[in-house]
């Protein structure tokens, strides 16, 4: 057991540095758990409007964000529904986000080189991270059971619901473990374990809307067929355990067969000179996100495919259902298409927001890293490399929102045999580019005045995530809604174009944008 | 003979500490000026200033007849820069730092750059990722040496160089001089600092405590004298005469220069039959400066 000499240590420590990080990561998902459940109990205070909600929550297109329809005329199941979904895919960036940081994070900066010169086993920074990550999944599923309960749920489906938090924690815990091994670089390790969770999520998609097997080879559908508050069945959180086991199993493979610092292949030699274009802080920039933008336009990229492909199956639903076609639509097949290809544009928008918030901040964390010095002790003011980060998170979000939007539109076009929403599409999500500005300007004016605090930009995204996944089942006031900015920006193509919010949300991230960069001007760099 | 760097009175503070206290430091157009001091003195901070990376409290900097803060772009066009712990974008190659850096500058020599990257011995095509802590700073080094800057400033730019590459150093900095170059070179390496530097200035908490040449430093502290005289010799009572030990006829002290000249007649009138004298070695003078006791300077009493 010499390999894991030390893990004790390392756990211990673990817990101490992070302490607050763990703790607001289960408190805050837990809060959300119980606030959603209580929600859902005032919105649906009697049985007939349980049945209203349950008739119209078999659309598609709520099934696609929130995955199969079971039991929506019980409590437990309008709960599981409405929140198992987002629930879910939190508890998986919770467990990518801490193995990253735990294991690669530390390799990375050279931490684990001091650690392991000491007696410390080959795998115990591993196991630790494991074991740390493992116990938050344990703690937030038995407190999320808990939670459900205090909203005198039923103990057998709050069970079922806290084992999957806990299990779909583990599956992602074992997914980060394995690529943290693979690559030496933990931004790396966060965006292929995010490719892993984005396919999971529109394989779930996909084989809900279907009805079809794709969800089994989802690990958030094997927690959404375990059936919580809908005659539970146990057997799927097997395929979690198992998923689990043999991800560790390779993961231990991997580490044995690597070096320290290493990833699985060898760095290749780069270009001995510059390439002519590499000249000034926009093209190092550019340079440096390169990889970032295709990453984000790849992934929702297929996000977009993924929604467009199923909107002909709400065509379909409506022609087999006219009543309810009526009853939230009023109007024809097409309006029903539309809100749902609006919704899908809203919720890609907002995913590649995260892109333009963590490109903005790189001006900060480039100055963290004393890598601004270097470029600000040449020839360059600090204007011009504040606007080196603006003009490539500018572009990067238009590519990003773009390439969202195209395969949105080309997707839906090809199953709709609708041409225009290929225009259209691109522009509804090329629509959303104003409010995302608004949070890079957001970022920018605090990197320049109070540059302790950027990381209070992602706060303002949360916001947005929150209001449009939760508000309706919250049911926020109306001022809350109005917080987001996304929610300024038209429902294309269900609503019309209303060119005025935009405007005035560009004039607010100019402006944001402008003070951000006069506050740089005056502050020290460093 | 004209002024690279004259800073008066600088105070910088980081919210209640103080990291610059009144500091002074002028660097003539064409020598190698050494920055020395203990760790925390505040060299880095300084030459954050010099750089306009930080804002002054108070105090007059002037950096090749400009203002760090307000002139800095124009400013850096003629200067070049080596940080003491190098970063480097861990994606980009050496090679393509080398020249960015220089495009960023303005300026570019692409064939005393290879010169410099085949001295240096450094592998271009690596990425910085993968380099070692002395590679990184060779990175620097080739990226600032090969600009065609007025001024290079240097904090600590040889940690982490082996010897060999540390003499190659030496080379490049002698070959600037002779071009003409301002060098302000901040290092804790005593022999980089008598080969190269002209003069030497040394700051103590946020302060200058003595600035001239190395002679000028020699000059200010004790010089350590050995002797045997025939009979015993009274220096116990002399102004300047410290650790005297007395055996037999044989005595050792230290002597500062306003005492010298007494203890010398004192010893000869003891009759001499044996003197050695040394000045105060370049460690004895930074171990003495460095250190907490006053230094007993004669010109400022």
């Amino acid at each position: 057991m010499s390999e894991y000499h030390g893990t004790r240590t390392l756990v211990i420590a673990a817990f101490r540095r992070d302490r607050v990080r763990i703790a607001v990561w289960v408190g805050a998902i837990t809060f959300m758990v119980f606030v959603s459940a209580s929600g859902v109990k005032q919105l649906f205070p009697t049985q007939a409007d349980l049945d209203t909600a349950a008739a119209a929550s078999t659309n598609p297109a709520i099934i696609a964000f929130n995955g199969p329809p079971q039991a929506l005329d019980t409590l437990g199941g309008q709960v599981a529904f409405q929140i198992g979904s987002p629930g879910l895919v939190l508890c998986a960036l919770m467990a990518i986000l801490m193995v990253g940081r735990l294991t690669r994070g530390e390799e990375e900066s050279g931490r684990l080189e001091l650690v392991r010169s000491l007696p410390v086993g080959r795998r115990a920074p591993v196991a630790a991270a494991a074991i740390v990550v493992g116990t938050m999944g344990v703690v937030l599923g038995a407190l999320v059971g808990l939670a459900l309960v205090s909203q005198s749920l039923g103990p057998r489906g709050s069970l079922s619901f806290g084992l999957g938090y806990m299990m779909i924690t583990l599956v992602f815990m074992a997914v980060t473990l394995v690529t943290a091994q693979i690559s030496e670089n933990v931004r790396v390790v966060y965006g292929s374990s995010g490719c892993v969770l984005g396919a999971a999520f529109v394989l779930r998609a996909f084989g809900d809307v279907r009805g079809s097997v794709l969800s089994w080879f989802s690990p958030i559908g094997w927690m959404q067929h375990a059936r919580p508050f809908a005659g539970e069945r146990w057997w799927p959180f097997l395929l979690g355990l198992a998923a689990t086991a043999g991800l560790l199993a390779v993961a231990r493979s991997m580490l044995d067969h690597r070096d320290l610092d290493a990833g699985l292949f060898a760095p290749k030699p780069g270009r001995p000179r510059a390439g002519r274009f590499l000249g000034g802080p926009v093209a190092l920039d550019m340079r440096l996100q390169r990889g970032s933008v295709l990453g984000w336009a790849f992934g929702l990229t297929v996000t977009g495919v993924a929604y467009g492909s199923i909107s002909n199956s709400i065509e379909s639903f409506v022609q087999d259902n006219p009543t309810l076609s009526d009853l939230f639509t009023g109007g024809g097949a097409g309006s029903l298409i539309d809100a749902y290809l609006a919704t899908s544009t809203r919720v890609s928008a907002l995913i590649g927001a995260g892109f333009a918030v963590q490109s903005m901040l790189r001006l900060r964390s480039e100055e963290v890293a004393m890598r601004a010095d270097p470029v600000l002790a040449a020839a360059v003011s600090r204007t011009r490399w504040a606007l080196g980060h603006l003009v490539t998170t500018v572009l990067g979000s238009i590519v990003v929102l773009g390439a969202t939007g195209l395969s949105l539109g080309v997707s839906a076009a090809l199953v709709t045999n609708d041409r225009t929403l290929v225009l259209g599409l691109t522009g509804a999500a090329l629509a959303y580019a104003p409010a995302v500005w608004v949070l890079v300007g957001f970022a920018l004016a605090l990197s320049g005045l109070a540059p302790r605090w950027t990381g209070a930009s992602w706060a303002i995204l949360m916001t947005a995530l929150v209001v449009t996944f939760l508000g309706p089942v919250l049911s926020l006031p109306r001022w809350a809604f109005d917080l987001s900015p996304f929610e300024h920006v038209p429902l294309l193509p269900a609503a019309d174009l209303a060119l005025l919010p935009l405007l005035v949300l560009g004039g607010i991230s100019v402006a944001l944008a402008a003070i951000g960069v006069v506050g740089l001007r005056r502050r020290d760099i460093g | 003979m004209t002024t690279a760097i004259a800073i008066r009175g600088l105070v910088k503070n980081y919210g209640r500490t103080r990291a610059l206290d009144g500091l002074d430091l002028e660097v003539s157009t064409g020598e190698v000026h050494g920055f020395l001091g203990p760790n925390g003195a505040g060299k880095t901070t300084a030459i954050r200033v010099l750089l306009g990376l930080l804002r002054a409290d108070s105090g007059d900097v002037h950096l090749l007849g400009g203002d760090p803060w307000a002139d800095a772009v124009a400013l850096h066009r003629r200067l070049a820069y080596v940080p003491g712990d190098v970063n480097l974008w861990p994606k980009l190659t050496g090679g393509e730092i080398i020249d960015l850096l220089a495009r960023l500058r303005g300026s570019t020599d692409r064939r005393r750059r290879d010169e410099l990257v085949d001295r240096f011995e450094l592998d271009p095509s690596k990425k910085a990722r993968t380099y070692s802590k002395g590679n990184r700073q060779k990175v620097g080094l080739v990226a600032a040496l090969a600009s065609d800057a007025e001024l290079l400033v240097l904090d600590e730019p040889t940690s982490g160089l082996d010897p060999l590459m540390e003499a190659e150093f030496q080379r490049c900095i002698d070959e600037a001089t002779s071009a003409g170059r301002t060098v302000l070179l901040s290092s804790h390496i005593l022999a980089e600092v008598e080969s190269l530097c002209d003069r030497v200035s040394i700051i103590r908490s946020g302060r200058t405590v003595q600035s001239g040449t190395l002679d000028d430093l020699r000059h200010l502290t004790h010089t350590t004298v050995s002797a045997r005289t025939v009979r015993p010799a009274v220096l116990d009572d002399i102004e300047g005469v410290h650790d005297v030990v007395v055996d037999g006829t044989h005595v050792a002290f230290t002597v500062d220069p306003a005492g010298l000249d007494e203890a010398l007649l004192r010893l000869t009138a003891a009759h001499v039959e044996a003197l050695t004298c040394h000045p105060p070695t370049l460690e004895e003078i930074f171990l003495h400066l460095y250190g907490e006791e006053p230094l007993h300077d004669p010109s400022t009493e």
